[in-house]
Order: structure tokens, then C-alpha cells, then sequence
């Protein structure tokens, strides 16, 4: 261990650094480009080279994206579609985690014969191409009354989000010791009072994973969105898209990069803030499986 | 007990129908992928004149460009059992969907409204499935243009080519002069749309029409094909090498900068030349295609209208189909979407000259025969054989021998599959 | 049936013996809602695709039986060969390059560097993204006029070209790129959690027995993560599939259709072409080739980890 006492002087340790800095230029640099475009004028876009800053700081793509550029006929930016999505997507988070976390504490902790079939399935069904289930999907909702509604797209979503919440909460409760499920059993818990008294309190860095990732799979869906929403009820990824398509001549970039940024603005702070229980909430739970 | 049900019954549609007496303003909601420039204003001119009787407009725009996404959504839609009240459908799509059941007869309009008479036949044939009539037209766009920014063309000293041949030889003076010769996004509909003008400038109108809309394996596998082929490949030689996956107003906007030469697109291009604030016929010229002149490719674009349970929606959206026709709404328009109108007794001074010239050659087309639907735009044969050629056109453009004979196979191999 | 093996016991009181016949049925009653949901929002529609493409669906469904026609014709049709070679293409060196990547960072940002939690952090953004905004940043990025090409040839390398995204036989690896780009950092943060877990007194028995650093990776630590490359293939397998989004923002196929995907076909065939019979049958065989890669790979790990 004596050799990482003084890193920093050895010639390996500078390669090391060297490559995970430039790994960060790669990862970096699209994001720059999206932020210096952003803020550039039109004008700027057209002569100037792709990563140098702007000669003129502006902010206009960024207000003209969120009230004034055109999705389609209305010309009211993308601001209400960011609030749409967040109606959709707050709900369909929370109930496909708690489902998830409820089925992984079964499956975990009270197998019973044909569990780790039913578990299989569940898995298989993360590789469904989601274009496959539109038709007959449309067809089951506008059965239920729920076709073009928010509740409607809410149910989708957790459909197709719930294997993977699923397979999140088993990987993290398989871990956990069964004798400490049997000691409690023989004390009397039942079902609930084990798991919300035992394994719930512990579950902080799980539940933070698949919150994380089913907010951003479920922010950043298009398909669905597009498919199973309504007119005034679309969310941002719909209008993004109706933005960047809806041009006149002289496509504004700045415009298009802006709207981008505020598409995924909620997704990226979740990961810039959260981002460390994600990792720690992994370590502890799906990778030790 | 029946009788009681039926007593019931009634009170409720009684109660129902009360409240749809008294206001008869309804919400129509209108499924278009009109999202780019003109086409938006295009379509908010609509969404005003709806207002403007009292109805709401629902706007549910799903941009891209062919419409794609939007078909898939009304699908969707169609399945789910809460169609919008009306949808943009095109050509042979609109019996497809009357075929189904799913849209509503619009005749009681049409005969109020004396459609019969101001539509030319050759379009509300398509409007109408069984003799009803089922969709409304909008508008008649000529696909077979040619856009021509005049300053390049003088600083090169070359003219506006009106054949082929002659296409070539000013192509390779303005490529030696360093100039783009022909604007063109690599888009397979795009692709379709410079195939299907070379294939009208080869062939003449009845051989288009015996290959793209009655599919005659005759013509379709012949040497007549394979030159089709030849011709396009030369075409599409003059575009630059960074086509690929660009929007068609980009390439316009390559026209308008003066970056290239000319652009073969229908006359929704005309919207971006509008905006830019540009003049026809001194900032940028409108010829018909090299080769094509006097032959009018139609493309029509139509809004079919749904079935409808509520009393006031139907209300609106007959209200709709009406004012579709109506002059008014047919001149704002169609000035905003460069087409011409449908009408063929409209007055056309109000126009510019590119639509003025496009009526004319609509008018005398029509009677000579040399009105054909465009193939790339879904008016000439079902989508399925639409996309086959598809396939077959954008493979050859990008495929790296060019093989014509190959093509011309893969093409009657295609067709006849699709069939 | 277990029911009445225990009633014999009989010492247990009647309320009890309900609240304890509950507790037995609880867990399938708290399962039960996600496998309705599951049993029709997945596999019965998968069903009900895989009876469509015995039809001669057209515009919407119909229950006109063709036999094995429509697969017939998708064998025969070059588009259909060119998207599925391209999946192999796409989700081979995908899941490669990812985990190739994902394991090289994390192992060196295991050796306790400065500002670990930043550079981590970096890596991973890219994940929080749609594929939306992935593709368009990207095309934007890889477009010869606007992005790389043009900048280096305004900085003066006038030689340069890279325009792998307008040419048919390389458009396809650009997808590749910005996939990579956009997952790598996820693989590289399930990794680093998985070298956390590893119990250090191991590594330092291996080096006190002489064995180089390198040597400790490969040849101990790596394959104490195997459940690590499970999870992660997971996850890739599950993006790769779903990079519908991603080819639609960035090429929708092409050039030509050089970069067509299954799904790409699948959607084209049943939604705008009018073929959803063909469209069904294509679906099918996209099904199935999963189901042949994935349950055997499924079925190994999970027994596996049994016998551990």
C-alpha cells in the first residue's frame, strides 16, 4: 500500500489522469455545445465554429423556447409542456416504485413455487420493443375509458416500468440476511409489519435508484407520449420534437438547443444532485445480486 | 320493463340533446403535421375562422415531416375508439380509412355547398368513397417544380434549363463554377419526389400513369425504366455529398442563401421563399421541372372527417368542412402554403405568379391529359407499393454502383409484391 | 391443496387459521396486480402480434389466416436483411464497447482519485438525456457542414473529413458512437459500485503473493463482478433495443435505408406502410431472436447464482 501514499508522482498515475480527463472532455463537449449554441445568436451559429463561445451572450433562445417558439400552431413556447410532465410523471414514478418494491420483497423474501418463473417473465418482458404493444395498448385503454387521458399514459408507464423497479428491489432484498425475515416471522410479524418495519427503514439507497431511473425513462419517453397523450396533455419530449420540426428558413439552433436544455433540465439535476445515492444505492443493492 | 328502459332512455338523449340545442358551438380536433412555417400559419389561419363562429379549436399538430408520427397516432387513436374529429389524409389512405367505417359522410355539405360543381372531378373522386363524399380538399399543390435562385444562374451566365439535357449542361457550368447545382435533402420522400419529375420528363404522362398508378409490369420492367433510372442517378449526381438526412426547407434555404443553384420540390418551397421575404420571379424563379413542362404532378391535401357521437362536435365539424371551401379560407390559405386553390373558379389575381402559372397548367392539364398524381406524395397508389418504391428509389440513390438494370428489377420485384 | 393438509393440526383457533391462511396467500395477492398487468400488457399482446402475422393485416387488423406468407415475403425483402444485420452490428459492438469503456473507467477512477465524485458525476450525465436530445446533438455534431468536419476545417485542417454519417456503409457505426456515449458512463457507475463492494484484504493477499496489479484485475476481481456483466448487460440489452428513439433523431434510417433497425422496419411497415401483417411477422422474429439470446443468458445466471 505504500505506493498510494504519494500518488501524483509516479508516471502511471499521470496516465491515469490523463485518460480520465480527457474520458471527461468526450463526455463533456456535446453538452458544451448545447450550452454555448444556446446562447448564441443565429447569426453567431451560421459563422462562427461549433465550440466557440458566443461573441454575443444572449438569452432570447432560452425565453423564446419556453413561451414564444411554435409547437405546431400555437406559439407558446414549451412551458406547458413542462408541467405536463410533470403531472404524468410523478405519479407513474411513485407507483411503479412502490409495486416494484413490493414484488421484490415477495420475490425475495416469500417464494413460493413458480416465484422465479414469474420472476423470468417479468425480465423477459424489459426487452419487449415498445413499438409492438402501441396498437393493442390503444385498443385495451379506449376499452377502460382511459385512451388519450393522463391517468391512461400513467397506467402505461407503469406497465412497462414495473420490471425494472421489480428486478431493482429483489437484487437489494435478496441481499438482506432471511434469517432476520425468520426471527421476525417467529415473533409474530406478519406479511406488512416485516416490511415495513424491517426491510423499509433499510431500503433508502434502493428506493433512490429506482426512483432516479424511472423518472428519467419515464421524463424522457417520446413514444408513449406521443401515442397515448392527448392534445393539451403532451409532454415535453412531444413538444421538443413538434419544436425542432416546426421551422421557417433559417433554422434557430440556439432556439432548438435551448428548448433541449429545459427538456432535460429536471433529468440532469436529478443526476447532478442525486447522482452519489444512485451510485451508493447500487453498490448496496443490484450489483451484489 | 322495456317500455320503462325506453322511457328512460329517451329522458336522457332529451336531456342530452338540450344543452347541445342551445349552444351550438362545438370543438373540432384537427390532427395535422403542418408544423414548419407556412404550413403552421397556413394551418393557424384555419384555427382562426373556426374561432371566429365560435368553436374551439383543439390543435393536435404532430410534426414530421411526411406525417409518419401523425399516422401512427391516429391509428392509435382510431383503435382506442376516441378519434380526432378531423385528420389530414391523403389520397388512396382516405377510402383505406372509409373502408373501416370510421369516417363520416360529409354530403348533406357537399350538396348544400355545391362542391360538385367547383371541385374538378379528377380530385373529389378521391374526396369520396361508395359516392359519399368523406374528406374535404384543401388545396392542390403541383409537385414537378423547379426553384431557381436567378443570381446564381446569371453569375455563372447560364439559363433556366427546360429539358434534361439541357439541365445537365447548365449543372456542370455551375458545378465548375463552384456552386451546388441542385438543392436536395436525402430523405426517401425527397428522393421520390426528384424521381418521380425525371420519370415524368422520360416518359410521357400516360406511360407515368400506366406504371405508378396501374402498375402495367410492362412498362414498369422495360429499357424505358432502366433510362428512368439512368437519368435519375445523373440528376442526383449534382447534389452535394452531405445530403443525407436534411430537411427539404434546409435545402430551400441553401436556394435562398445562393449556395445552390435550383431545388426540384413541389411548391410548398414557395412558404419558404414568402418568409425569407423574397419576390417570384426576381428574387427566385419557378419553372417546371426539366422536362415536365405542361405536365402537372397533383399532390392534394385533405382533411378526412371522423364519425362523431357529440351533437355540437358534429356541429363544428361541418362548420369545418364548409369553411374549408369557402373562398376566404381557400385564398389565406393557400397563399401561406404556396398551393394553388381547389376551386377552379377562384379569382386568381389576389396570387402570386408561380400559383397564377400553376392554375393555368392545372386548367389545361386537366384537359389534356397531362394531370397525373404524385407518386411521392401517396395521391398514385397505396402506401404499401408507395414504400416499396420507396425502398427501391433511396437504395439505388445511395447505393454505390448505381446499377439502372438492377434497379429496374428490384423495382418490378416490388411492385409486383406489393400489389 | 396445502390448505387441507393443515386443517388436520385443528389445534390452531378459527381466526387465527384465517389470519394465517391470509398471511400464506398475501405475498401472490400482493404479486397478483403486476402479473395481470403483465400477463396482458406483454405477453398477451405478444400473442395477439404473433396471430396477426399469420393474416393478411393490412391497414388495421384482420383475421384473414395466410399461413406463413408474410414471413415469406419479409425473408425476401433486402430491407428487412439489411435492419436486422444492422441490429447485430448495433447491439454487438454497443454492448462491447460499453463494457469495455464502463470497466477501463471504472477501474481507473478506483485508484483513489481527486475529485472522484465530479468526474463521476460527468460520466454519467449522459444518461440522464432522451435519446431525443442524444440523436439531435449528435447529428448536429457529425454532420459534415456544421459539426466536427467544418470546425477542423476552420481551424485550418482542410484535409479532414469524417462524413460517417452521410455515408450508407458507415452511418450505421455513428449510431454506435452516440449510444456508447450515451450509456458508458451508466456501465462505468455500476462497475465502480461493484469494485466498492470488493473486500480489499483480497487484493492485498494477492500482492503480498506477488501478483502485478493487472494480473489481480483479470484474473480475481473481474470475475468476482459476474453479477455485476449481468446487470449491466441488462440494462444495454434493454437500451439497445429501445434505440428506436435514437435512430429516428439522428439518420430515421438512413442514408437509404443503411441504417434501418428491426424496430425501425417493424414501426415503418405496421404504422405507415399499411403492412401490419408484415409488420407483425417482423416483430415476431425480433422476438424470437431475443428470446434465443437472452433466456439461455437469463437462465444460466440466475442458476448460477443459485448454487452460490
Amino acid at each position: 500500500m505504500t505506493d498510494m501514499t504519494r500518488p501524483g508522482l509516479r508516471p502511471s498515475r499521470i496516465a491515469i489522469y490523463g485518460l480520465l480527463i480527457l474520458a471527461c472532455l468526450v463526455y463533456l463537449v456535446p453538452l458544451f455545445i448545447m450550452l454555448v449554441t444556446s446562447f448564441k445568436t443565429p447569426m453567431d451559429i451560421r459563422t462562427g465554429n461549433l465550440v466557440a463561445l458566443p461573441t454575443e451572450w444572449t438569452t432570447i433562445g432560452w425565453t423564446k423556447a419556453w413561451s414564444e417558439a411554435c409547437t405546431g400552431v400555437q406559439c407558446e413556447g414549451i412551458s406547458g409542456y413542462f408541467w405536463n410532465s410533470f403531472k404524468m410523471t410523478v405519479p407513474a414514478v411513485m407507483i411503479s416504485t412502490l409495486l416494484g418494491a413490493f414484488n421484490g420483497y415477495v420475490l425475495a423474501k416469500w417464494k413460493f413455487r413458480g416465484s422465479d418463473l414469474l420472476f423470468g417473465l417479468l425480465l423477459f418482458g424489459c426487452f419487449v420493443p415498445f413499438q409492438v404493444v402501441l396498437l393493442p395498448m390503444a385498443a385495451t385503454l379506449g376499452q377502460l375509458g382511459l385512451a388519450n387521458t393522463t391517468p391512461g399514459l400513467v397506467l402505461v408507464h407503469v406497465i412497462y416500468g414495473v420490471a425494472f423497479t421489480t428486478l431493482f428491489f429483489r437484487n437489494y432484498y435478496v441481499a438482506i440476511p432471511d434469517a432476520l425475515i425468520k426471527a421476525a416471522r417467529l415473533d409474530g410479524a406478519g406479511f406488512f409489519t416485516i416490511f415495513f418495519r424491517i426491510l423499509l427503514p433499510m431500503s433508502t439507497p434502493i428506493f433512490m435508484v429506482s426512483l432516479i431511473w424511472q423518472f428519467t425513462q419515464i421524463w424522457n419517453d417520446f413514444l408513449f407520449g406521443v401515442v397515448f397523450a392527448s392534445g393539451d396533455s403532451q409532454p415535453i419530449t412531444v413538444a421538443l420534437n413538434n419544436l425542432v420540426n416546426t421551422s421557417t428558413g433559417v433554422k434557430e439552433y440556439n432556439v432548438d438547443m435551448a428548448a433541449a436544455m429545459i427538456a432535460a433540465l429536471p433529468t440532469l439535476v436529478v443526476y447532478i444532485v442525486a447522482g452519489k445515492y444512485f451510485i451508493r444505492g447500487l453498490t448496496a443493492g443490484s450489483v451484489k445480486g | 320493463m322495456t317500455a320503462f328502459k325506453r322511457t328512460l332512455s329517451a329522458l336522457a338523449v332529451s336531456a342530452c340533446l338540450v344543452p347541445a340545442a342551445a349552444t351550438q358551438a362545438g370543438e373540432v380536433e384537427v390532427l395535422h403535421w403542418w408544423t414548419a412555417g407556412g404550413e403552421a400559419r397556413a394551418a393557424a389561419a384555419l384555427k382562426e375562422m373556426m374561432e371566429e363562429q365560435g368553436h374551439t379549436w383543439k390543435d393536435f399538430a404532430v410534426a414530421g415531416g411526411g406525417g409518419e408520427a401523425a399516422m401512427t397516432v391516429l391509428k392509435t387513436r382510431a383503435v382506442s375508439g376516441n378519434p380526432p374529429a378531423a385528420a389530414q389524409i391523403k389520397g388512396l389512405d382516405i377510402r383505406e380509412w372509409a373502408k373501416l367505417g370510421f369516417l363520416t359522410s360529409l354530403d348533406d355539405v357537399a350538396a348544400s355547398e355545391g362542391w360538385g360543381q367547383l371541385v374538378p372531378p379528377m380530385i373529389s373522386d378521391v374526396m369520396q368513397y361508395e359516392g359519399e363524399y368523406v374528406a374535404v380538399p384543401v388545396n392542390v399543390h403541383r409537385v414537378n417544380w423547379l426553384w431557381v435562385n436567378p443570381d446564381v444562374m446569371e453569375k455563372v451566365g447560364v439559363d433556366v434549363p427546360n429539358t434534361l439535357d439541357e439541365f445537365f449542361t447548365v449543372a456542370d457550368k455551375l458545378k465548375a463554377a463552384g456552386y451546388i447545382p441542385l438543392a436536395h435533402g436525402g430523405q426517401p420522400w425527397q428522393d421520390a419526389t426528384v424521381f418521380e419529375a425525371v420519370a415524368l420528363a422520360v416518359m410521357d404522362s400516360d406511360t407515368y400513369r400506366k406504371a405508378f398508378v396501374e402498375h402495367d409490369m410492362d412498362v414498369i420492367n422495360s429499357a424505358v425504366m432502366e433510362e428512368v433510372f439512368t437519368k435519375f442517378a445523373k440528376v442526383m449526381s449534382y447534389v452535394d455529398d452531405n445530403a443525407a438526412g436534411r430537411d427539404w426547407n434546409t435545402a430551400t434555404g441553401m436556394v435562398i442563401r445562393g449556395e445552390a443553384a435550383m431545388q426540384i420540390m413541389g411548391d410548398w418551397a414557395k412558404g419558404e421563399f414568402t418568409a425569407a421575404g423574397l419576390t417570384p420571379g426576381e428574387d427566385y424563379l419557378c419553372a417546371a421541372a426539366p422536362g415536365t413542362a405542361g405536365e402537372f404532378t397533383f399532390n392534394v391535401d385533405s382533411f378526412a372527417m371522423f364519425d362523431l357521437s357529440e351533437e355540437e362536435d358534429v356541429a363544428a365539424q361541418k362548420d369545418l368542412a364548409r369553411t374549408i371551401l369557402e373562398p376566404k379560407f381557400q385564398t389565406v390559405f393557400n397563399q401561406n402554403k404556396g398551393s394553388i386553390p381547389v376551386r377552379t373558379d377562384m379569382d386568381m389575381s389576389e396570387f402570386d405568379a408561380c400559383a397564377q402559372a400553376s392554375m393555368e397548367t392545372f386548367k389545361s392539364s386537366a384537359d389534356t391529359g397531362e394531370l397525373v398524381p404524385s407518386l411521392a406524395h401517396g395521391l398514385a397508389t397505396t402506401s404499401y407499393v408507395q414504400g416499396q418504391v420507396f425502398d427501391v428509389v433511396t437504395n439505388f440513390v445511395n447505393s454505390n454502383d448505381k446499377d439502372p438494370v438492377k434497379a429496374t428489377d428490384q423495382l418490378a420485384t416490388a411492385i409486383q409484391a406489393a400489389k | 391443496m396445502e390448505q387441507t393438509q393443515r386443517r388436520p393440526a385443528g389445534v390452531v383457533s378459527a381466526p387465527s387459521r384465517l389470519l394465517d391462511g391470509l398471511q400464506r396467500w398475501l405475498p401472490k395477492l400482493v404479486i397478483a396486480p403486476t402479473f395481470v398487468l403483465i400477463g396482458i400488457g406483454i405477453y398477451g399482446y405478444m400473442l395477439w402480434t404473433g396471430i396477426l402475422s399469420f393474416t393478411s393485416s393490412s391497414f388495421l387488423p384482420t383475421y384473414d389466416f395466410v399461413g406463413f406468407d408474410q414471413y415469406a415475403k419479409l425473408m425476401a425483402n433486402d430491407r428487412w436483411l439489411t435492419a436486422s444485420k444492422n441490429l447485430a452490428i448495433f447491439g454487438g459492438l454497443f454492448i462491447f464497447a460499453c463494457l469495455f469503456i464502463g470497466v477501463v473507467l471504472a477501474i481507473f477512477l478506483d485508484q483513489r482519485i481527486r475529485q472522484e465524485g465530479a468526474i463521476r458525476t460527468i460520466y454519467l450525465y449522459p444518461m440522464a438525456l432522451s435519446m431525443i436530445v442524444t440523436g439531435t446533438v449528435w447529428k448536429w455534431i457529425l454532420n459534415p457542414s456544421l459539426g466536427i468536419e467544418k470546425l477542423m476545417h476552420d481551424w485550418g485542417w482542410t484535409s479532414f473529413s469524417f462524413d460517417w454519417l452521410v455515408n450508407s456503409d458507415l452511418a450505421i457505426y455513428t449510431i454506435v458512437m452516440a449510444a456508447v456515449w450515451q450509456a458508458s458512463g451508466f456501465v462505468m457507475a455500476l462497475f465502480l459500485a461493484g469494485l466498492r463492494g470488493v473486500d480489499s484484504s483480497i487484493i492485498r493477499a494477492a500482492r503480498v503473493d506477488g501478483a502485478s496489479l493487472p494480473l489481480i484485475y483479470w484474473k480475481i476481481i473481474l470475475p468476482s463482478l459476474r453479477p455485476v456483466f449481468f446487470s449491466a448487460v441488462m440494462v444495454l440489452a434493454h437500451i439497445a433495443i429501445k434505440s428506436f428513439d435514437l435512430v429516428m433523431a439522428m439518420t430515421a434510417g438512413g442514408p437509404g435505408y443503411s441504417t434501418d433497425l428491426p424496430a425501425v422496419f417493424m414501426y415503418a411497415h405496421t404504422f405507415t406502410r399499411g403492412q401490419m401483417g408484415l409488420g407483425s411477422a417482423s416483430a415476431m422474429l425480433m422476438l424470437g431472436a431475443i428470446l434465443a439470446l437472452i433466456v439461455p443468458y437469463l437462465y444460466s445466471e440466475l442458476r448460477g447464482k443459485r448454487h452460490d
